[in-house]
């Protein structure tokens, strides 16, 4: 892979359309960046900017349910807020951050220096802030936010707005904003797909990728096929609402339950889509911290690998309520059991691989082992529900709300949050503050669980999802209260956080390059990594490459540091810290050519939410509007060089 | 895995500053890959629609039923012309790669052309139905076909714009034989849909209600 950035560059042809924008720092250099990093932390940003108000949806809901006969809000607002938060939190918190997390680290653990499509990585971000800035304006404008659930089950969502049971146009900001959102997150897909496959440095094989990028592997190509599945189910619900067909349409012989197959299709792989990224972040820091390798690589990944495609047969266990018929609900009943296989192997690799190590309790490694034991918890209730008789008590009540949240928040958000531990220092060169972390990890902890674990017992209790109020004298009050107080625990423990990061990012203790004397290649930059990631494209020869490095091992097994002599030799291998010594003049970068800046992928982007308000108004005059940036975009991207 | 080398042709980025081709790990440029991706992901897009065709098969509450409306050797001939085109396509790669810019514009143009026909045919067709009362609304047969239909309408639509795209590109003589995995890379485009086009005609037209 050296020689393609390697190569002296010929006098640039001057095909761009606008001026080749330059600057790489300074606020506008945000909008043309194509810099993977920049992008990664854009994501991850916008992405907690998300959570922070999905959150906030949170803690209203949790307000009007704190006690009996709630008067805070009224059921259309209930809905309206429920809606969002779970929208948000699948499309615009979970998805995007692990995305912004692969995005900085991927190119950096394979050894390459940038993604394969920088420019399409721009667009990526662009479409997903545009998607959710989109979906967000429907507060303002259009009647109602949408209104019908995240799942945005039919004929409800689908009937026309005439006849409609839902008021305003929510359901058409959530159909059309969805669709965006799809398109963003193919596209990223796609680039992390070519990215793994095709940059990987010389000697980095498959199976001596770090297990990050593996289940980032497998997480782009579940997103991959998931995505066209809801986006075609979202096109029939908006040519329901908008044009009068029939799909969903029981008086015209359409079947709703058709919405339900098409939607949880695509529903259930997106589980996978949001955990898989957690199970790789945690895999990356059991080791670090526990100064062993990782237990059954090879198995974690398969596993990784497995959920990939069991996952895709397993959709109709959320629909046992429906009536599919004793034969289709046993089957998938049984590969519900099947899939929580390879899930349970990998806990079980998680907690050999923390056995008998040198474990440090720093921050990250105390998210990570949050996550085995919550994400534990999400998993056995998670398997309760493959039981069928049990699961048809238990739909749509509380009980599988408690579910849902042990494995998104107590699997993904644990891991993300272990991870910003981890990765801060590689992004900043500073140290995130790690009291202030304690006392992150020990608020979420026991905010986590005083919030959804109560939820288990009002579930079985029989207290109804989505339900806006409730009587006295059920026996949920009690719980429903103590709910409240988990949550706002919860908000104290990120606003930690934020302050932490705020803070860090300026002040925080300095950290060297390697401060967890970690195994992985992002290590042996600098932090943080200049632009071109490494200066001289390292050579893999094993599974864990940096470590063997610095580490060799002694007779009996233990691990002996290398003379620094050597180590050091290694950095200014990899890191370009030597003056110079290669001949080549790389040892600063210099030489090196990187994909420029570029206007366009955010000029397209901007088309989207421009065609999107033509769609959810049907205003035919938007739609030259929306084109004329999405093909002045376009066309100038494809003749636009990607490096100048 | 899939370590060995691989002849492959320059790449976009390096054809343009005029150097040899970059090695992927795979060997499959990055570009050719990425289009692969996007049509295994295009597969689930039709498959999805096409599932929702079959699902509702012969439920229509009412007329008219596809029998009525459907004219299968006006169909055959437009669909044939589309299959010729991927002929046309092929032959327009071919002669980028023997450096004939003259027939590359030809074909290039003929690929573009009969799929505009195929198009001049769906639309006929399309007007045709309505005159004899098949709406989106009228039913589920309406609905079902018109969206299934119209959506690989645009499919091909797409591709037209992007054919012309490369021929103007051609006619300015900015498209040399460096770049034919630009051509290459329209032309997997332009058979996926044309793949897809027998699918839908097999499934939706040929097989009888």
């Amino acid at each position: 892979m050296t020689t393609v950035q390697d190569v002296v560059r010929a006098p640039a042809r001057r095909l761009g359309v606008l001026r080749r924008p330059q600057a790489t720092t300074g606020f506008w250099s945000w909008f043309t960046t194509i810099d993977h990093k920049k992008i990664g932390i854009m994501y991850a940003t916008t992405a907690v900017t998300f959570l922070v108000i999905g959150g906030v949806e949170a803690l209203l809901l949790r307000l009007q349910l704190a006690g009996p006969n709630g008067n805070l809000m009224t059921a259309a607002q209930y809905n309206e807020l429920f809606t969002m938060h779970g929208t948000t939190m699948v499309f615009l918190m979970g998805m995007p951050l692990a995305v912004g997390v692969a995005n900085y680290l991927i190119p950096l653990q394979i050894g390459a220096r940038d993604v394969a499509f920088p420019r399409l990585n721009a667009f990526g971000y662009w479409g997903f802030l545009m998607g959710g800035l989109f979906i967000y304006s429907s507060f303002f404008i259009g009647g109602s936010a949408p209104n019908g659930g995240w799942f945005g089950y039919t004929p409800l969502t689908s009937t026309p707005l005439d006849r409609g049971f839902l008021p305003g146009h929510g359901p058409d900001f959530w159909a059309v904003g969805l669709i965006m959102l799809g398109i963003a997150s193919t596209t990223s897909a796609i680039n992390f797909i070519v990215t793994i496959l095709n940059l990987r440095a010389p000697g980095m094989t498959l199976m001596r990728m770090p297990v990050f990028t593996w289940m980032m592997l497998v997480t782009a190509f579940l997103t991959l096929f998931a995505m066209p599945i809801i986006t075609a189910a979202l096109i029939m619900v908006y040519f329901d609402r908008n044009f009068g067909t029939n799909f969903f349409q029981p008086a015209a012989g359409g079947d709703p339950l058709l919405y339900q197959h098409l939607f949880w299709l695509f529903g259930h792989p997106e589980v996978y889509i949001l955990i898989l990224p957690g199970m790789g972040i945690v895999s990356e820091i059991l080791p670090v911290f526990s100064r062993k390798p990782l237990f059954g690589y090879a198995v974690v990944v398969f596993s990784g690998i497995a959920i990939g495609f069991i996952g895709w047969g397993v959709w109709a266990h959320h629909m046992f309520a429906t009536g599919l018929g004793p034969v289709a609900i046993s089957a998938f009943g049984l590969s519900t059991m099947v899939i929580a296989v390879p899930t349970g192997v990998k806990i079980f690799n998680w907690l050999a691989t923390v056995y008998r190590g040198a474990v440090r309790l720093k921050t990250a490694m105390l998210f990570a082992l949050g996550f085995i034991a919550m994400f534990t918890l999400g998993g056995l209730s998670g398997v309760l529900h493959s039981v069928v008789p049990a699961d048809t008590q238990q739909t749509d009540t509380y009980f599988v709300v408690a579910h849902f949240h042990y494995v998104l928040f107590g699997g993904l958000v644990f891991a993300l949050f272990g991870g910003f531990y981890y990765w801060f220092p590689k992004l900043y060169g500073r140290f995130l503050d790690e009291r202030l972390g304690q006392v992150n990890f020990w608020t979420m902890l026991i905010g986590f669980n005083l919030t959804f674990f109560p939820m288990h017992f009002v579930g079985l209790l029989g207290m109804p999802r989505r339900t806006y109020r409730y009587d006295s004298g059920l026996g949920w009050d009690f719980m429903n209260l103590l709910e409240t107080i988990g949550a706002f625990i919860i908000a104290f423990s990120v606003l930690v956080f934020l302050v932490n990061a705020i803070v860090s990012r300026r002040r925080g203790t300095p950290s060297g390059h390697d401060p967890w004397d970690a195994r992985t290649l992002e290590w042996s930059t600098p932090s943080p990594p200049p632009m071109y990631n490494f200066a001289e494209i390292p050579q893999v020869e094993s599974r864990d490459d940096y470590w063997h490095h610095k580490y060799t091992e002694d007779e009996s097994g233990h691990a002996v540091r290398l003379p620094s002599g050597a180590a050091v030799a290694v950095e200014e291998r990899t890191a370009g810290g030597g003056d110079d010594g290669h001949g080549d003049g790389h040892g600063e970068g210099h030489g090196i050519h990187m994909p420029s800046p570029s206007y366009f992928p955010f000029i397209l982007a901007l088309g989207l939410p421009v065609l999107g308000y033509a769609a959810v108004f049907q205003l035919i005059w938007l739609v030259p509007l929306g084109a004329l940036p999405l093909l002045f975009g376009m066309y100038a991207w494809a003749i636009e060089p990607q490096t100048e | 895995m899939t370590e060995q080398q691989v002849a492959i042709p320059p790449s976009q980025e390096v054809a343009e500053a005029g150097h040899a081709a970059p090695e992927t790990t795979t060997g499959v440029s990055n570009t050719k890959l990425a289009m692969w991706l996007f049509l295994s992901s295009d597969c689930l897009f039709f498959g999805a629609f096409i599932s929702a065709y079959l699902f509702y098969r012969s439920r229509s509450q009412a007329g008219p039923k596809p029998q009525d409306v459907y004219n299968i050797p006006f169909t055959s001939v437009t669909s044939f012309v589309l299959l010729m085109s991927s002929l046309t396509m092929v032959l327009a790669l071919a002669a980028i790669m023997r450096g004939d810019y003259r027939r590359l514009r030809i074909w290039l143009l003929a690929t573009a052309l009969f799929g505009a026909t195929f198009i001049g045919g769906q639309v006929f067709e399309f007007t045709e139905f309505y005159r004899q009362g098949l709406t989106l609304h009228k039913n589920l047969f309406g609905s079902t076909f018109f969206v299934l239909t119209g959506l690989h309408g645009a499919h091909v639509t797409a591709g037209i714009i992007w054919l012309l795209s490369l021929w103007g590109l051609a006619a300015q003589g900015r498209l040399t034989a460096g770049d034919s995995e630009k051509v290459e890379i329209a032309g997997l485009y332009w058979h996926f849909v044309d793949v897809v086009w027998i699918v839908i005609f097999t499934v939706v037209y040929l097989i009888p209600h």
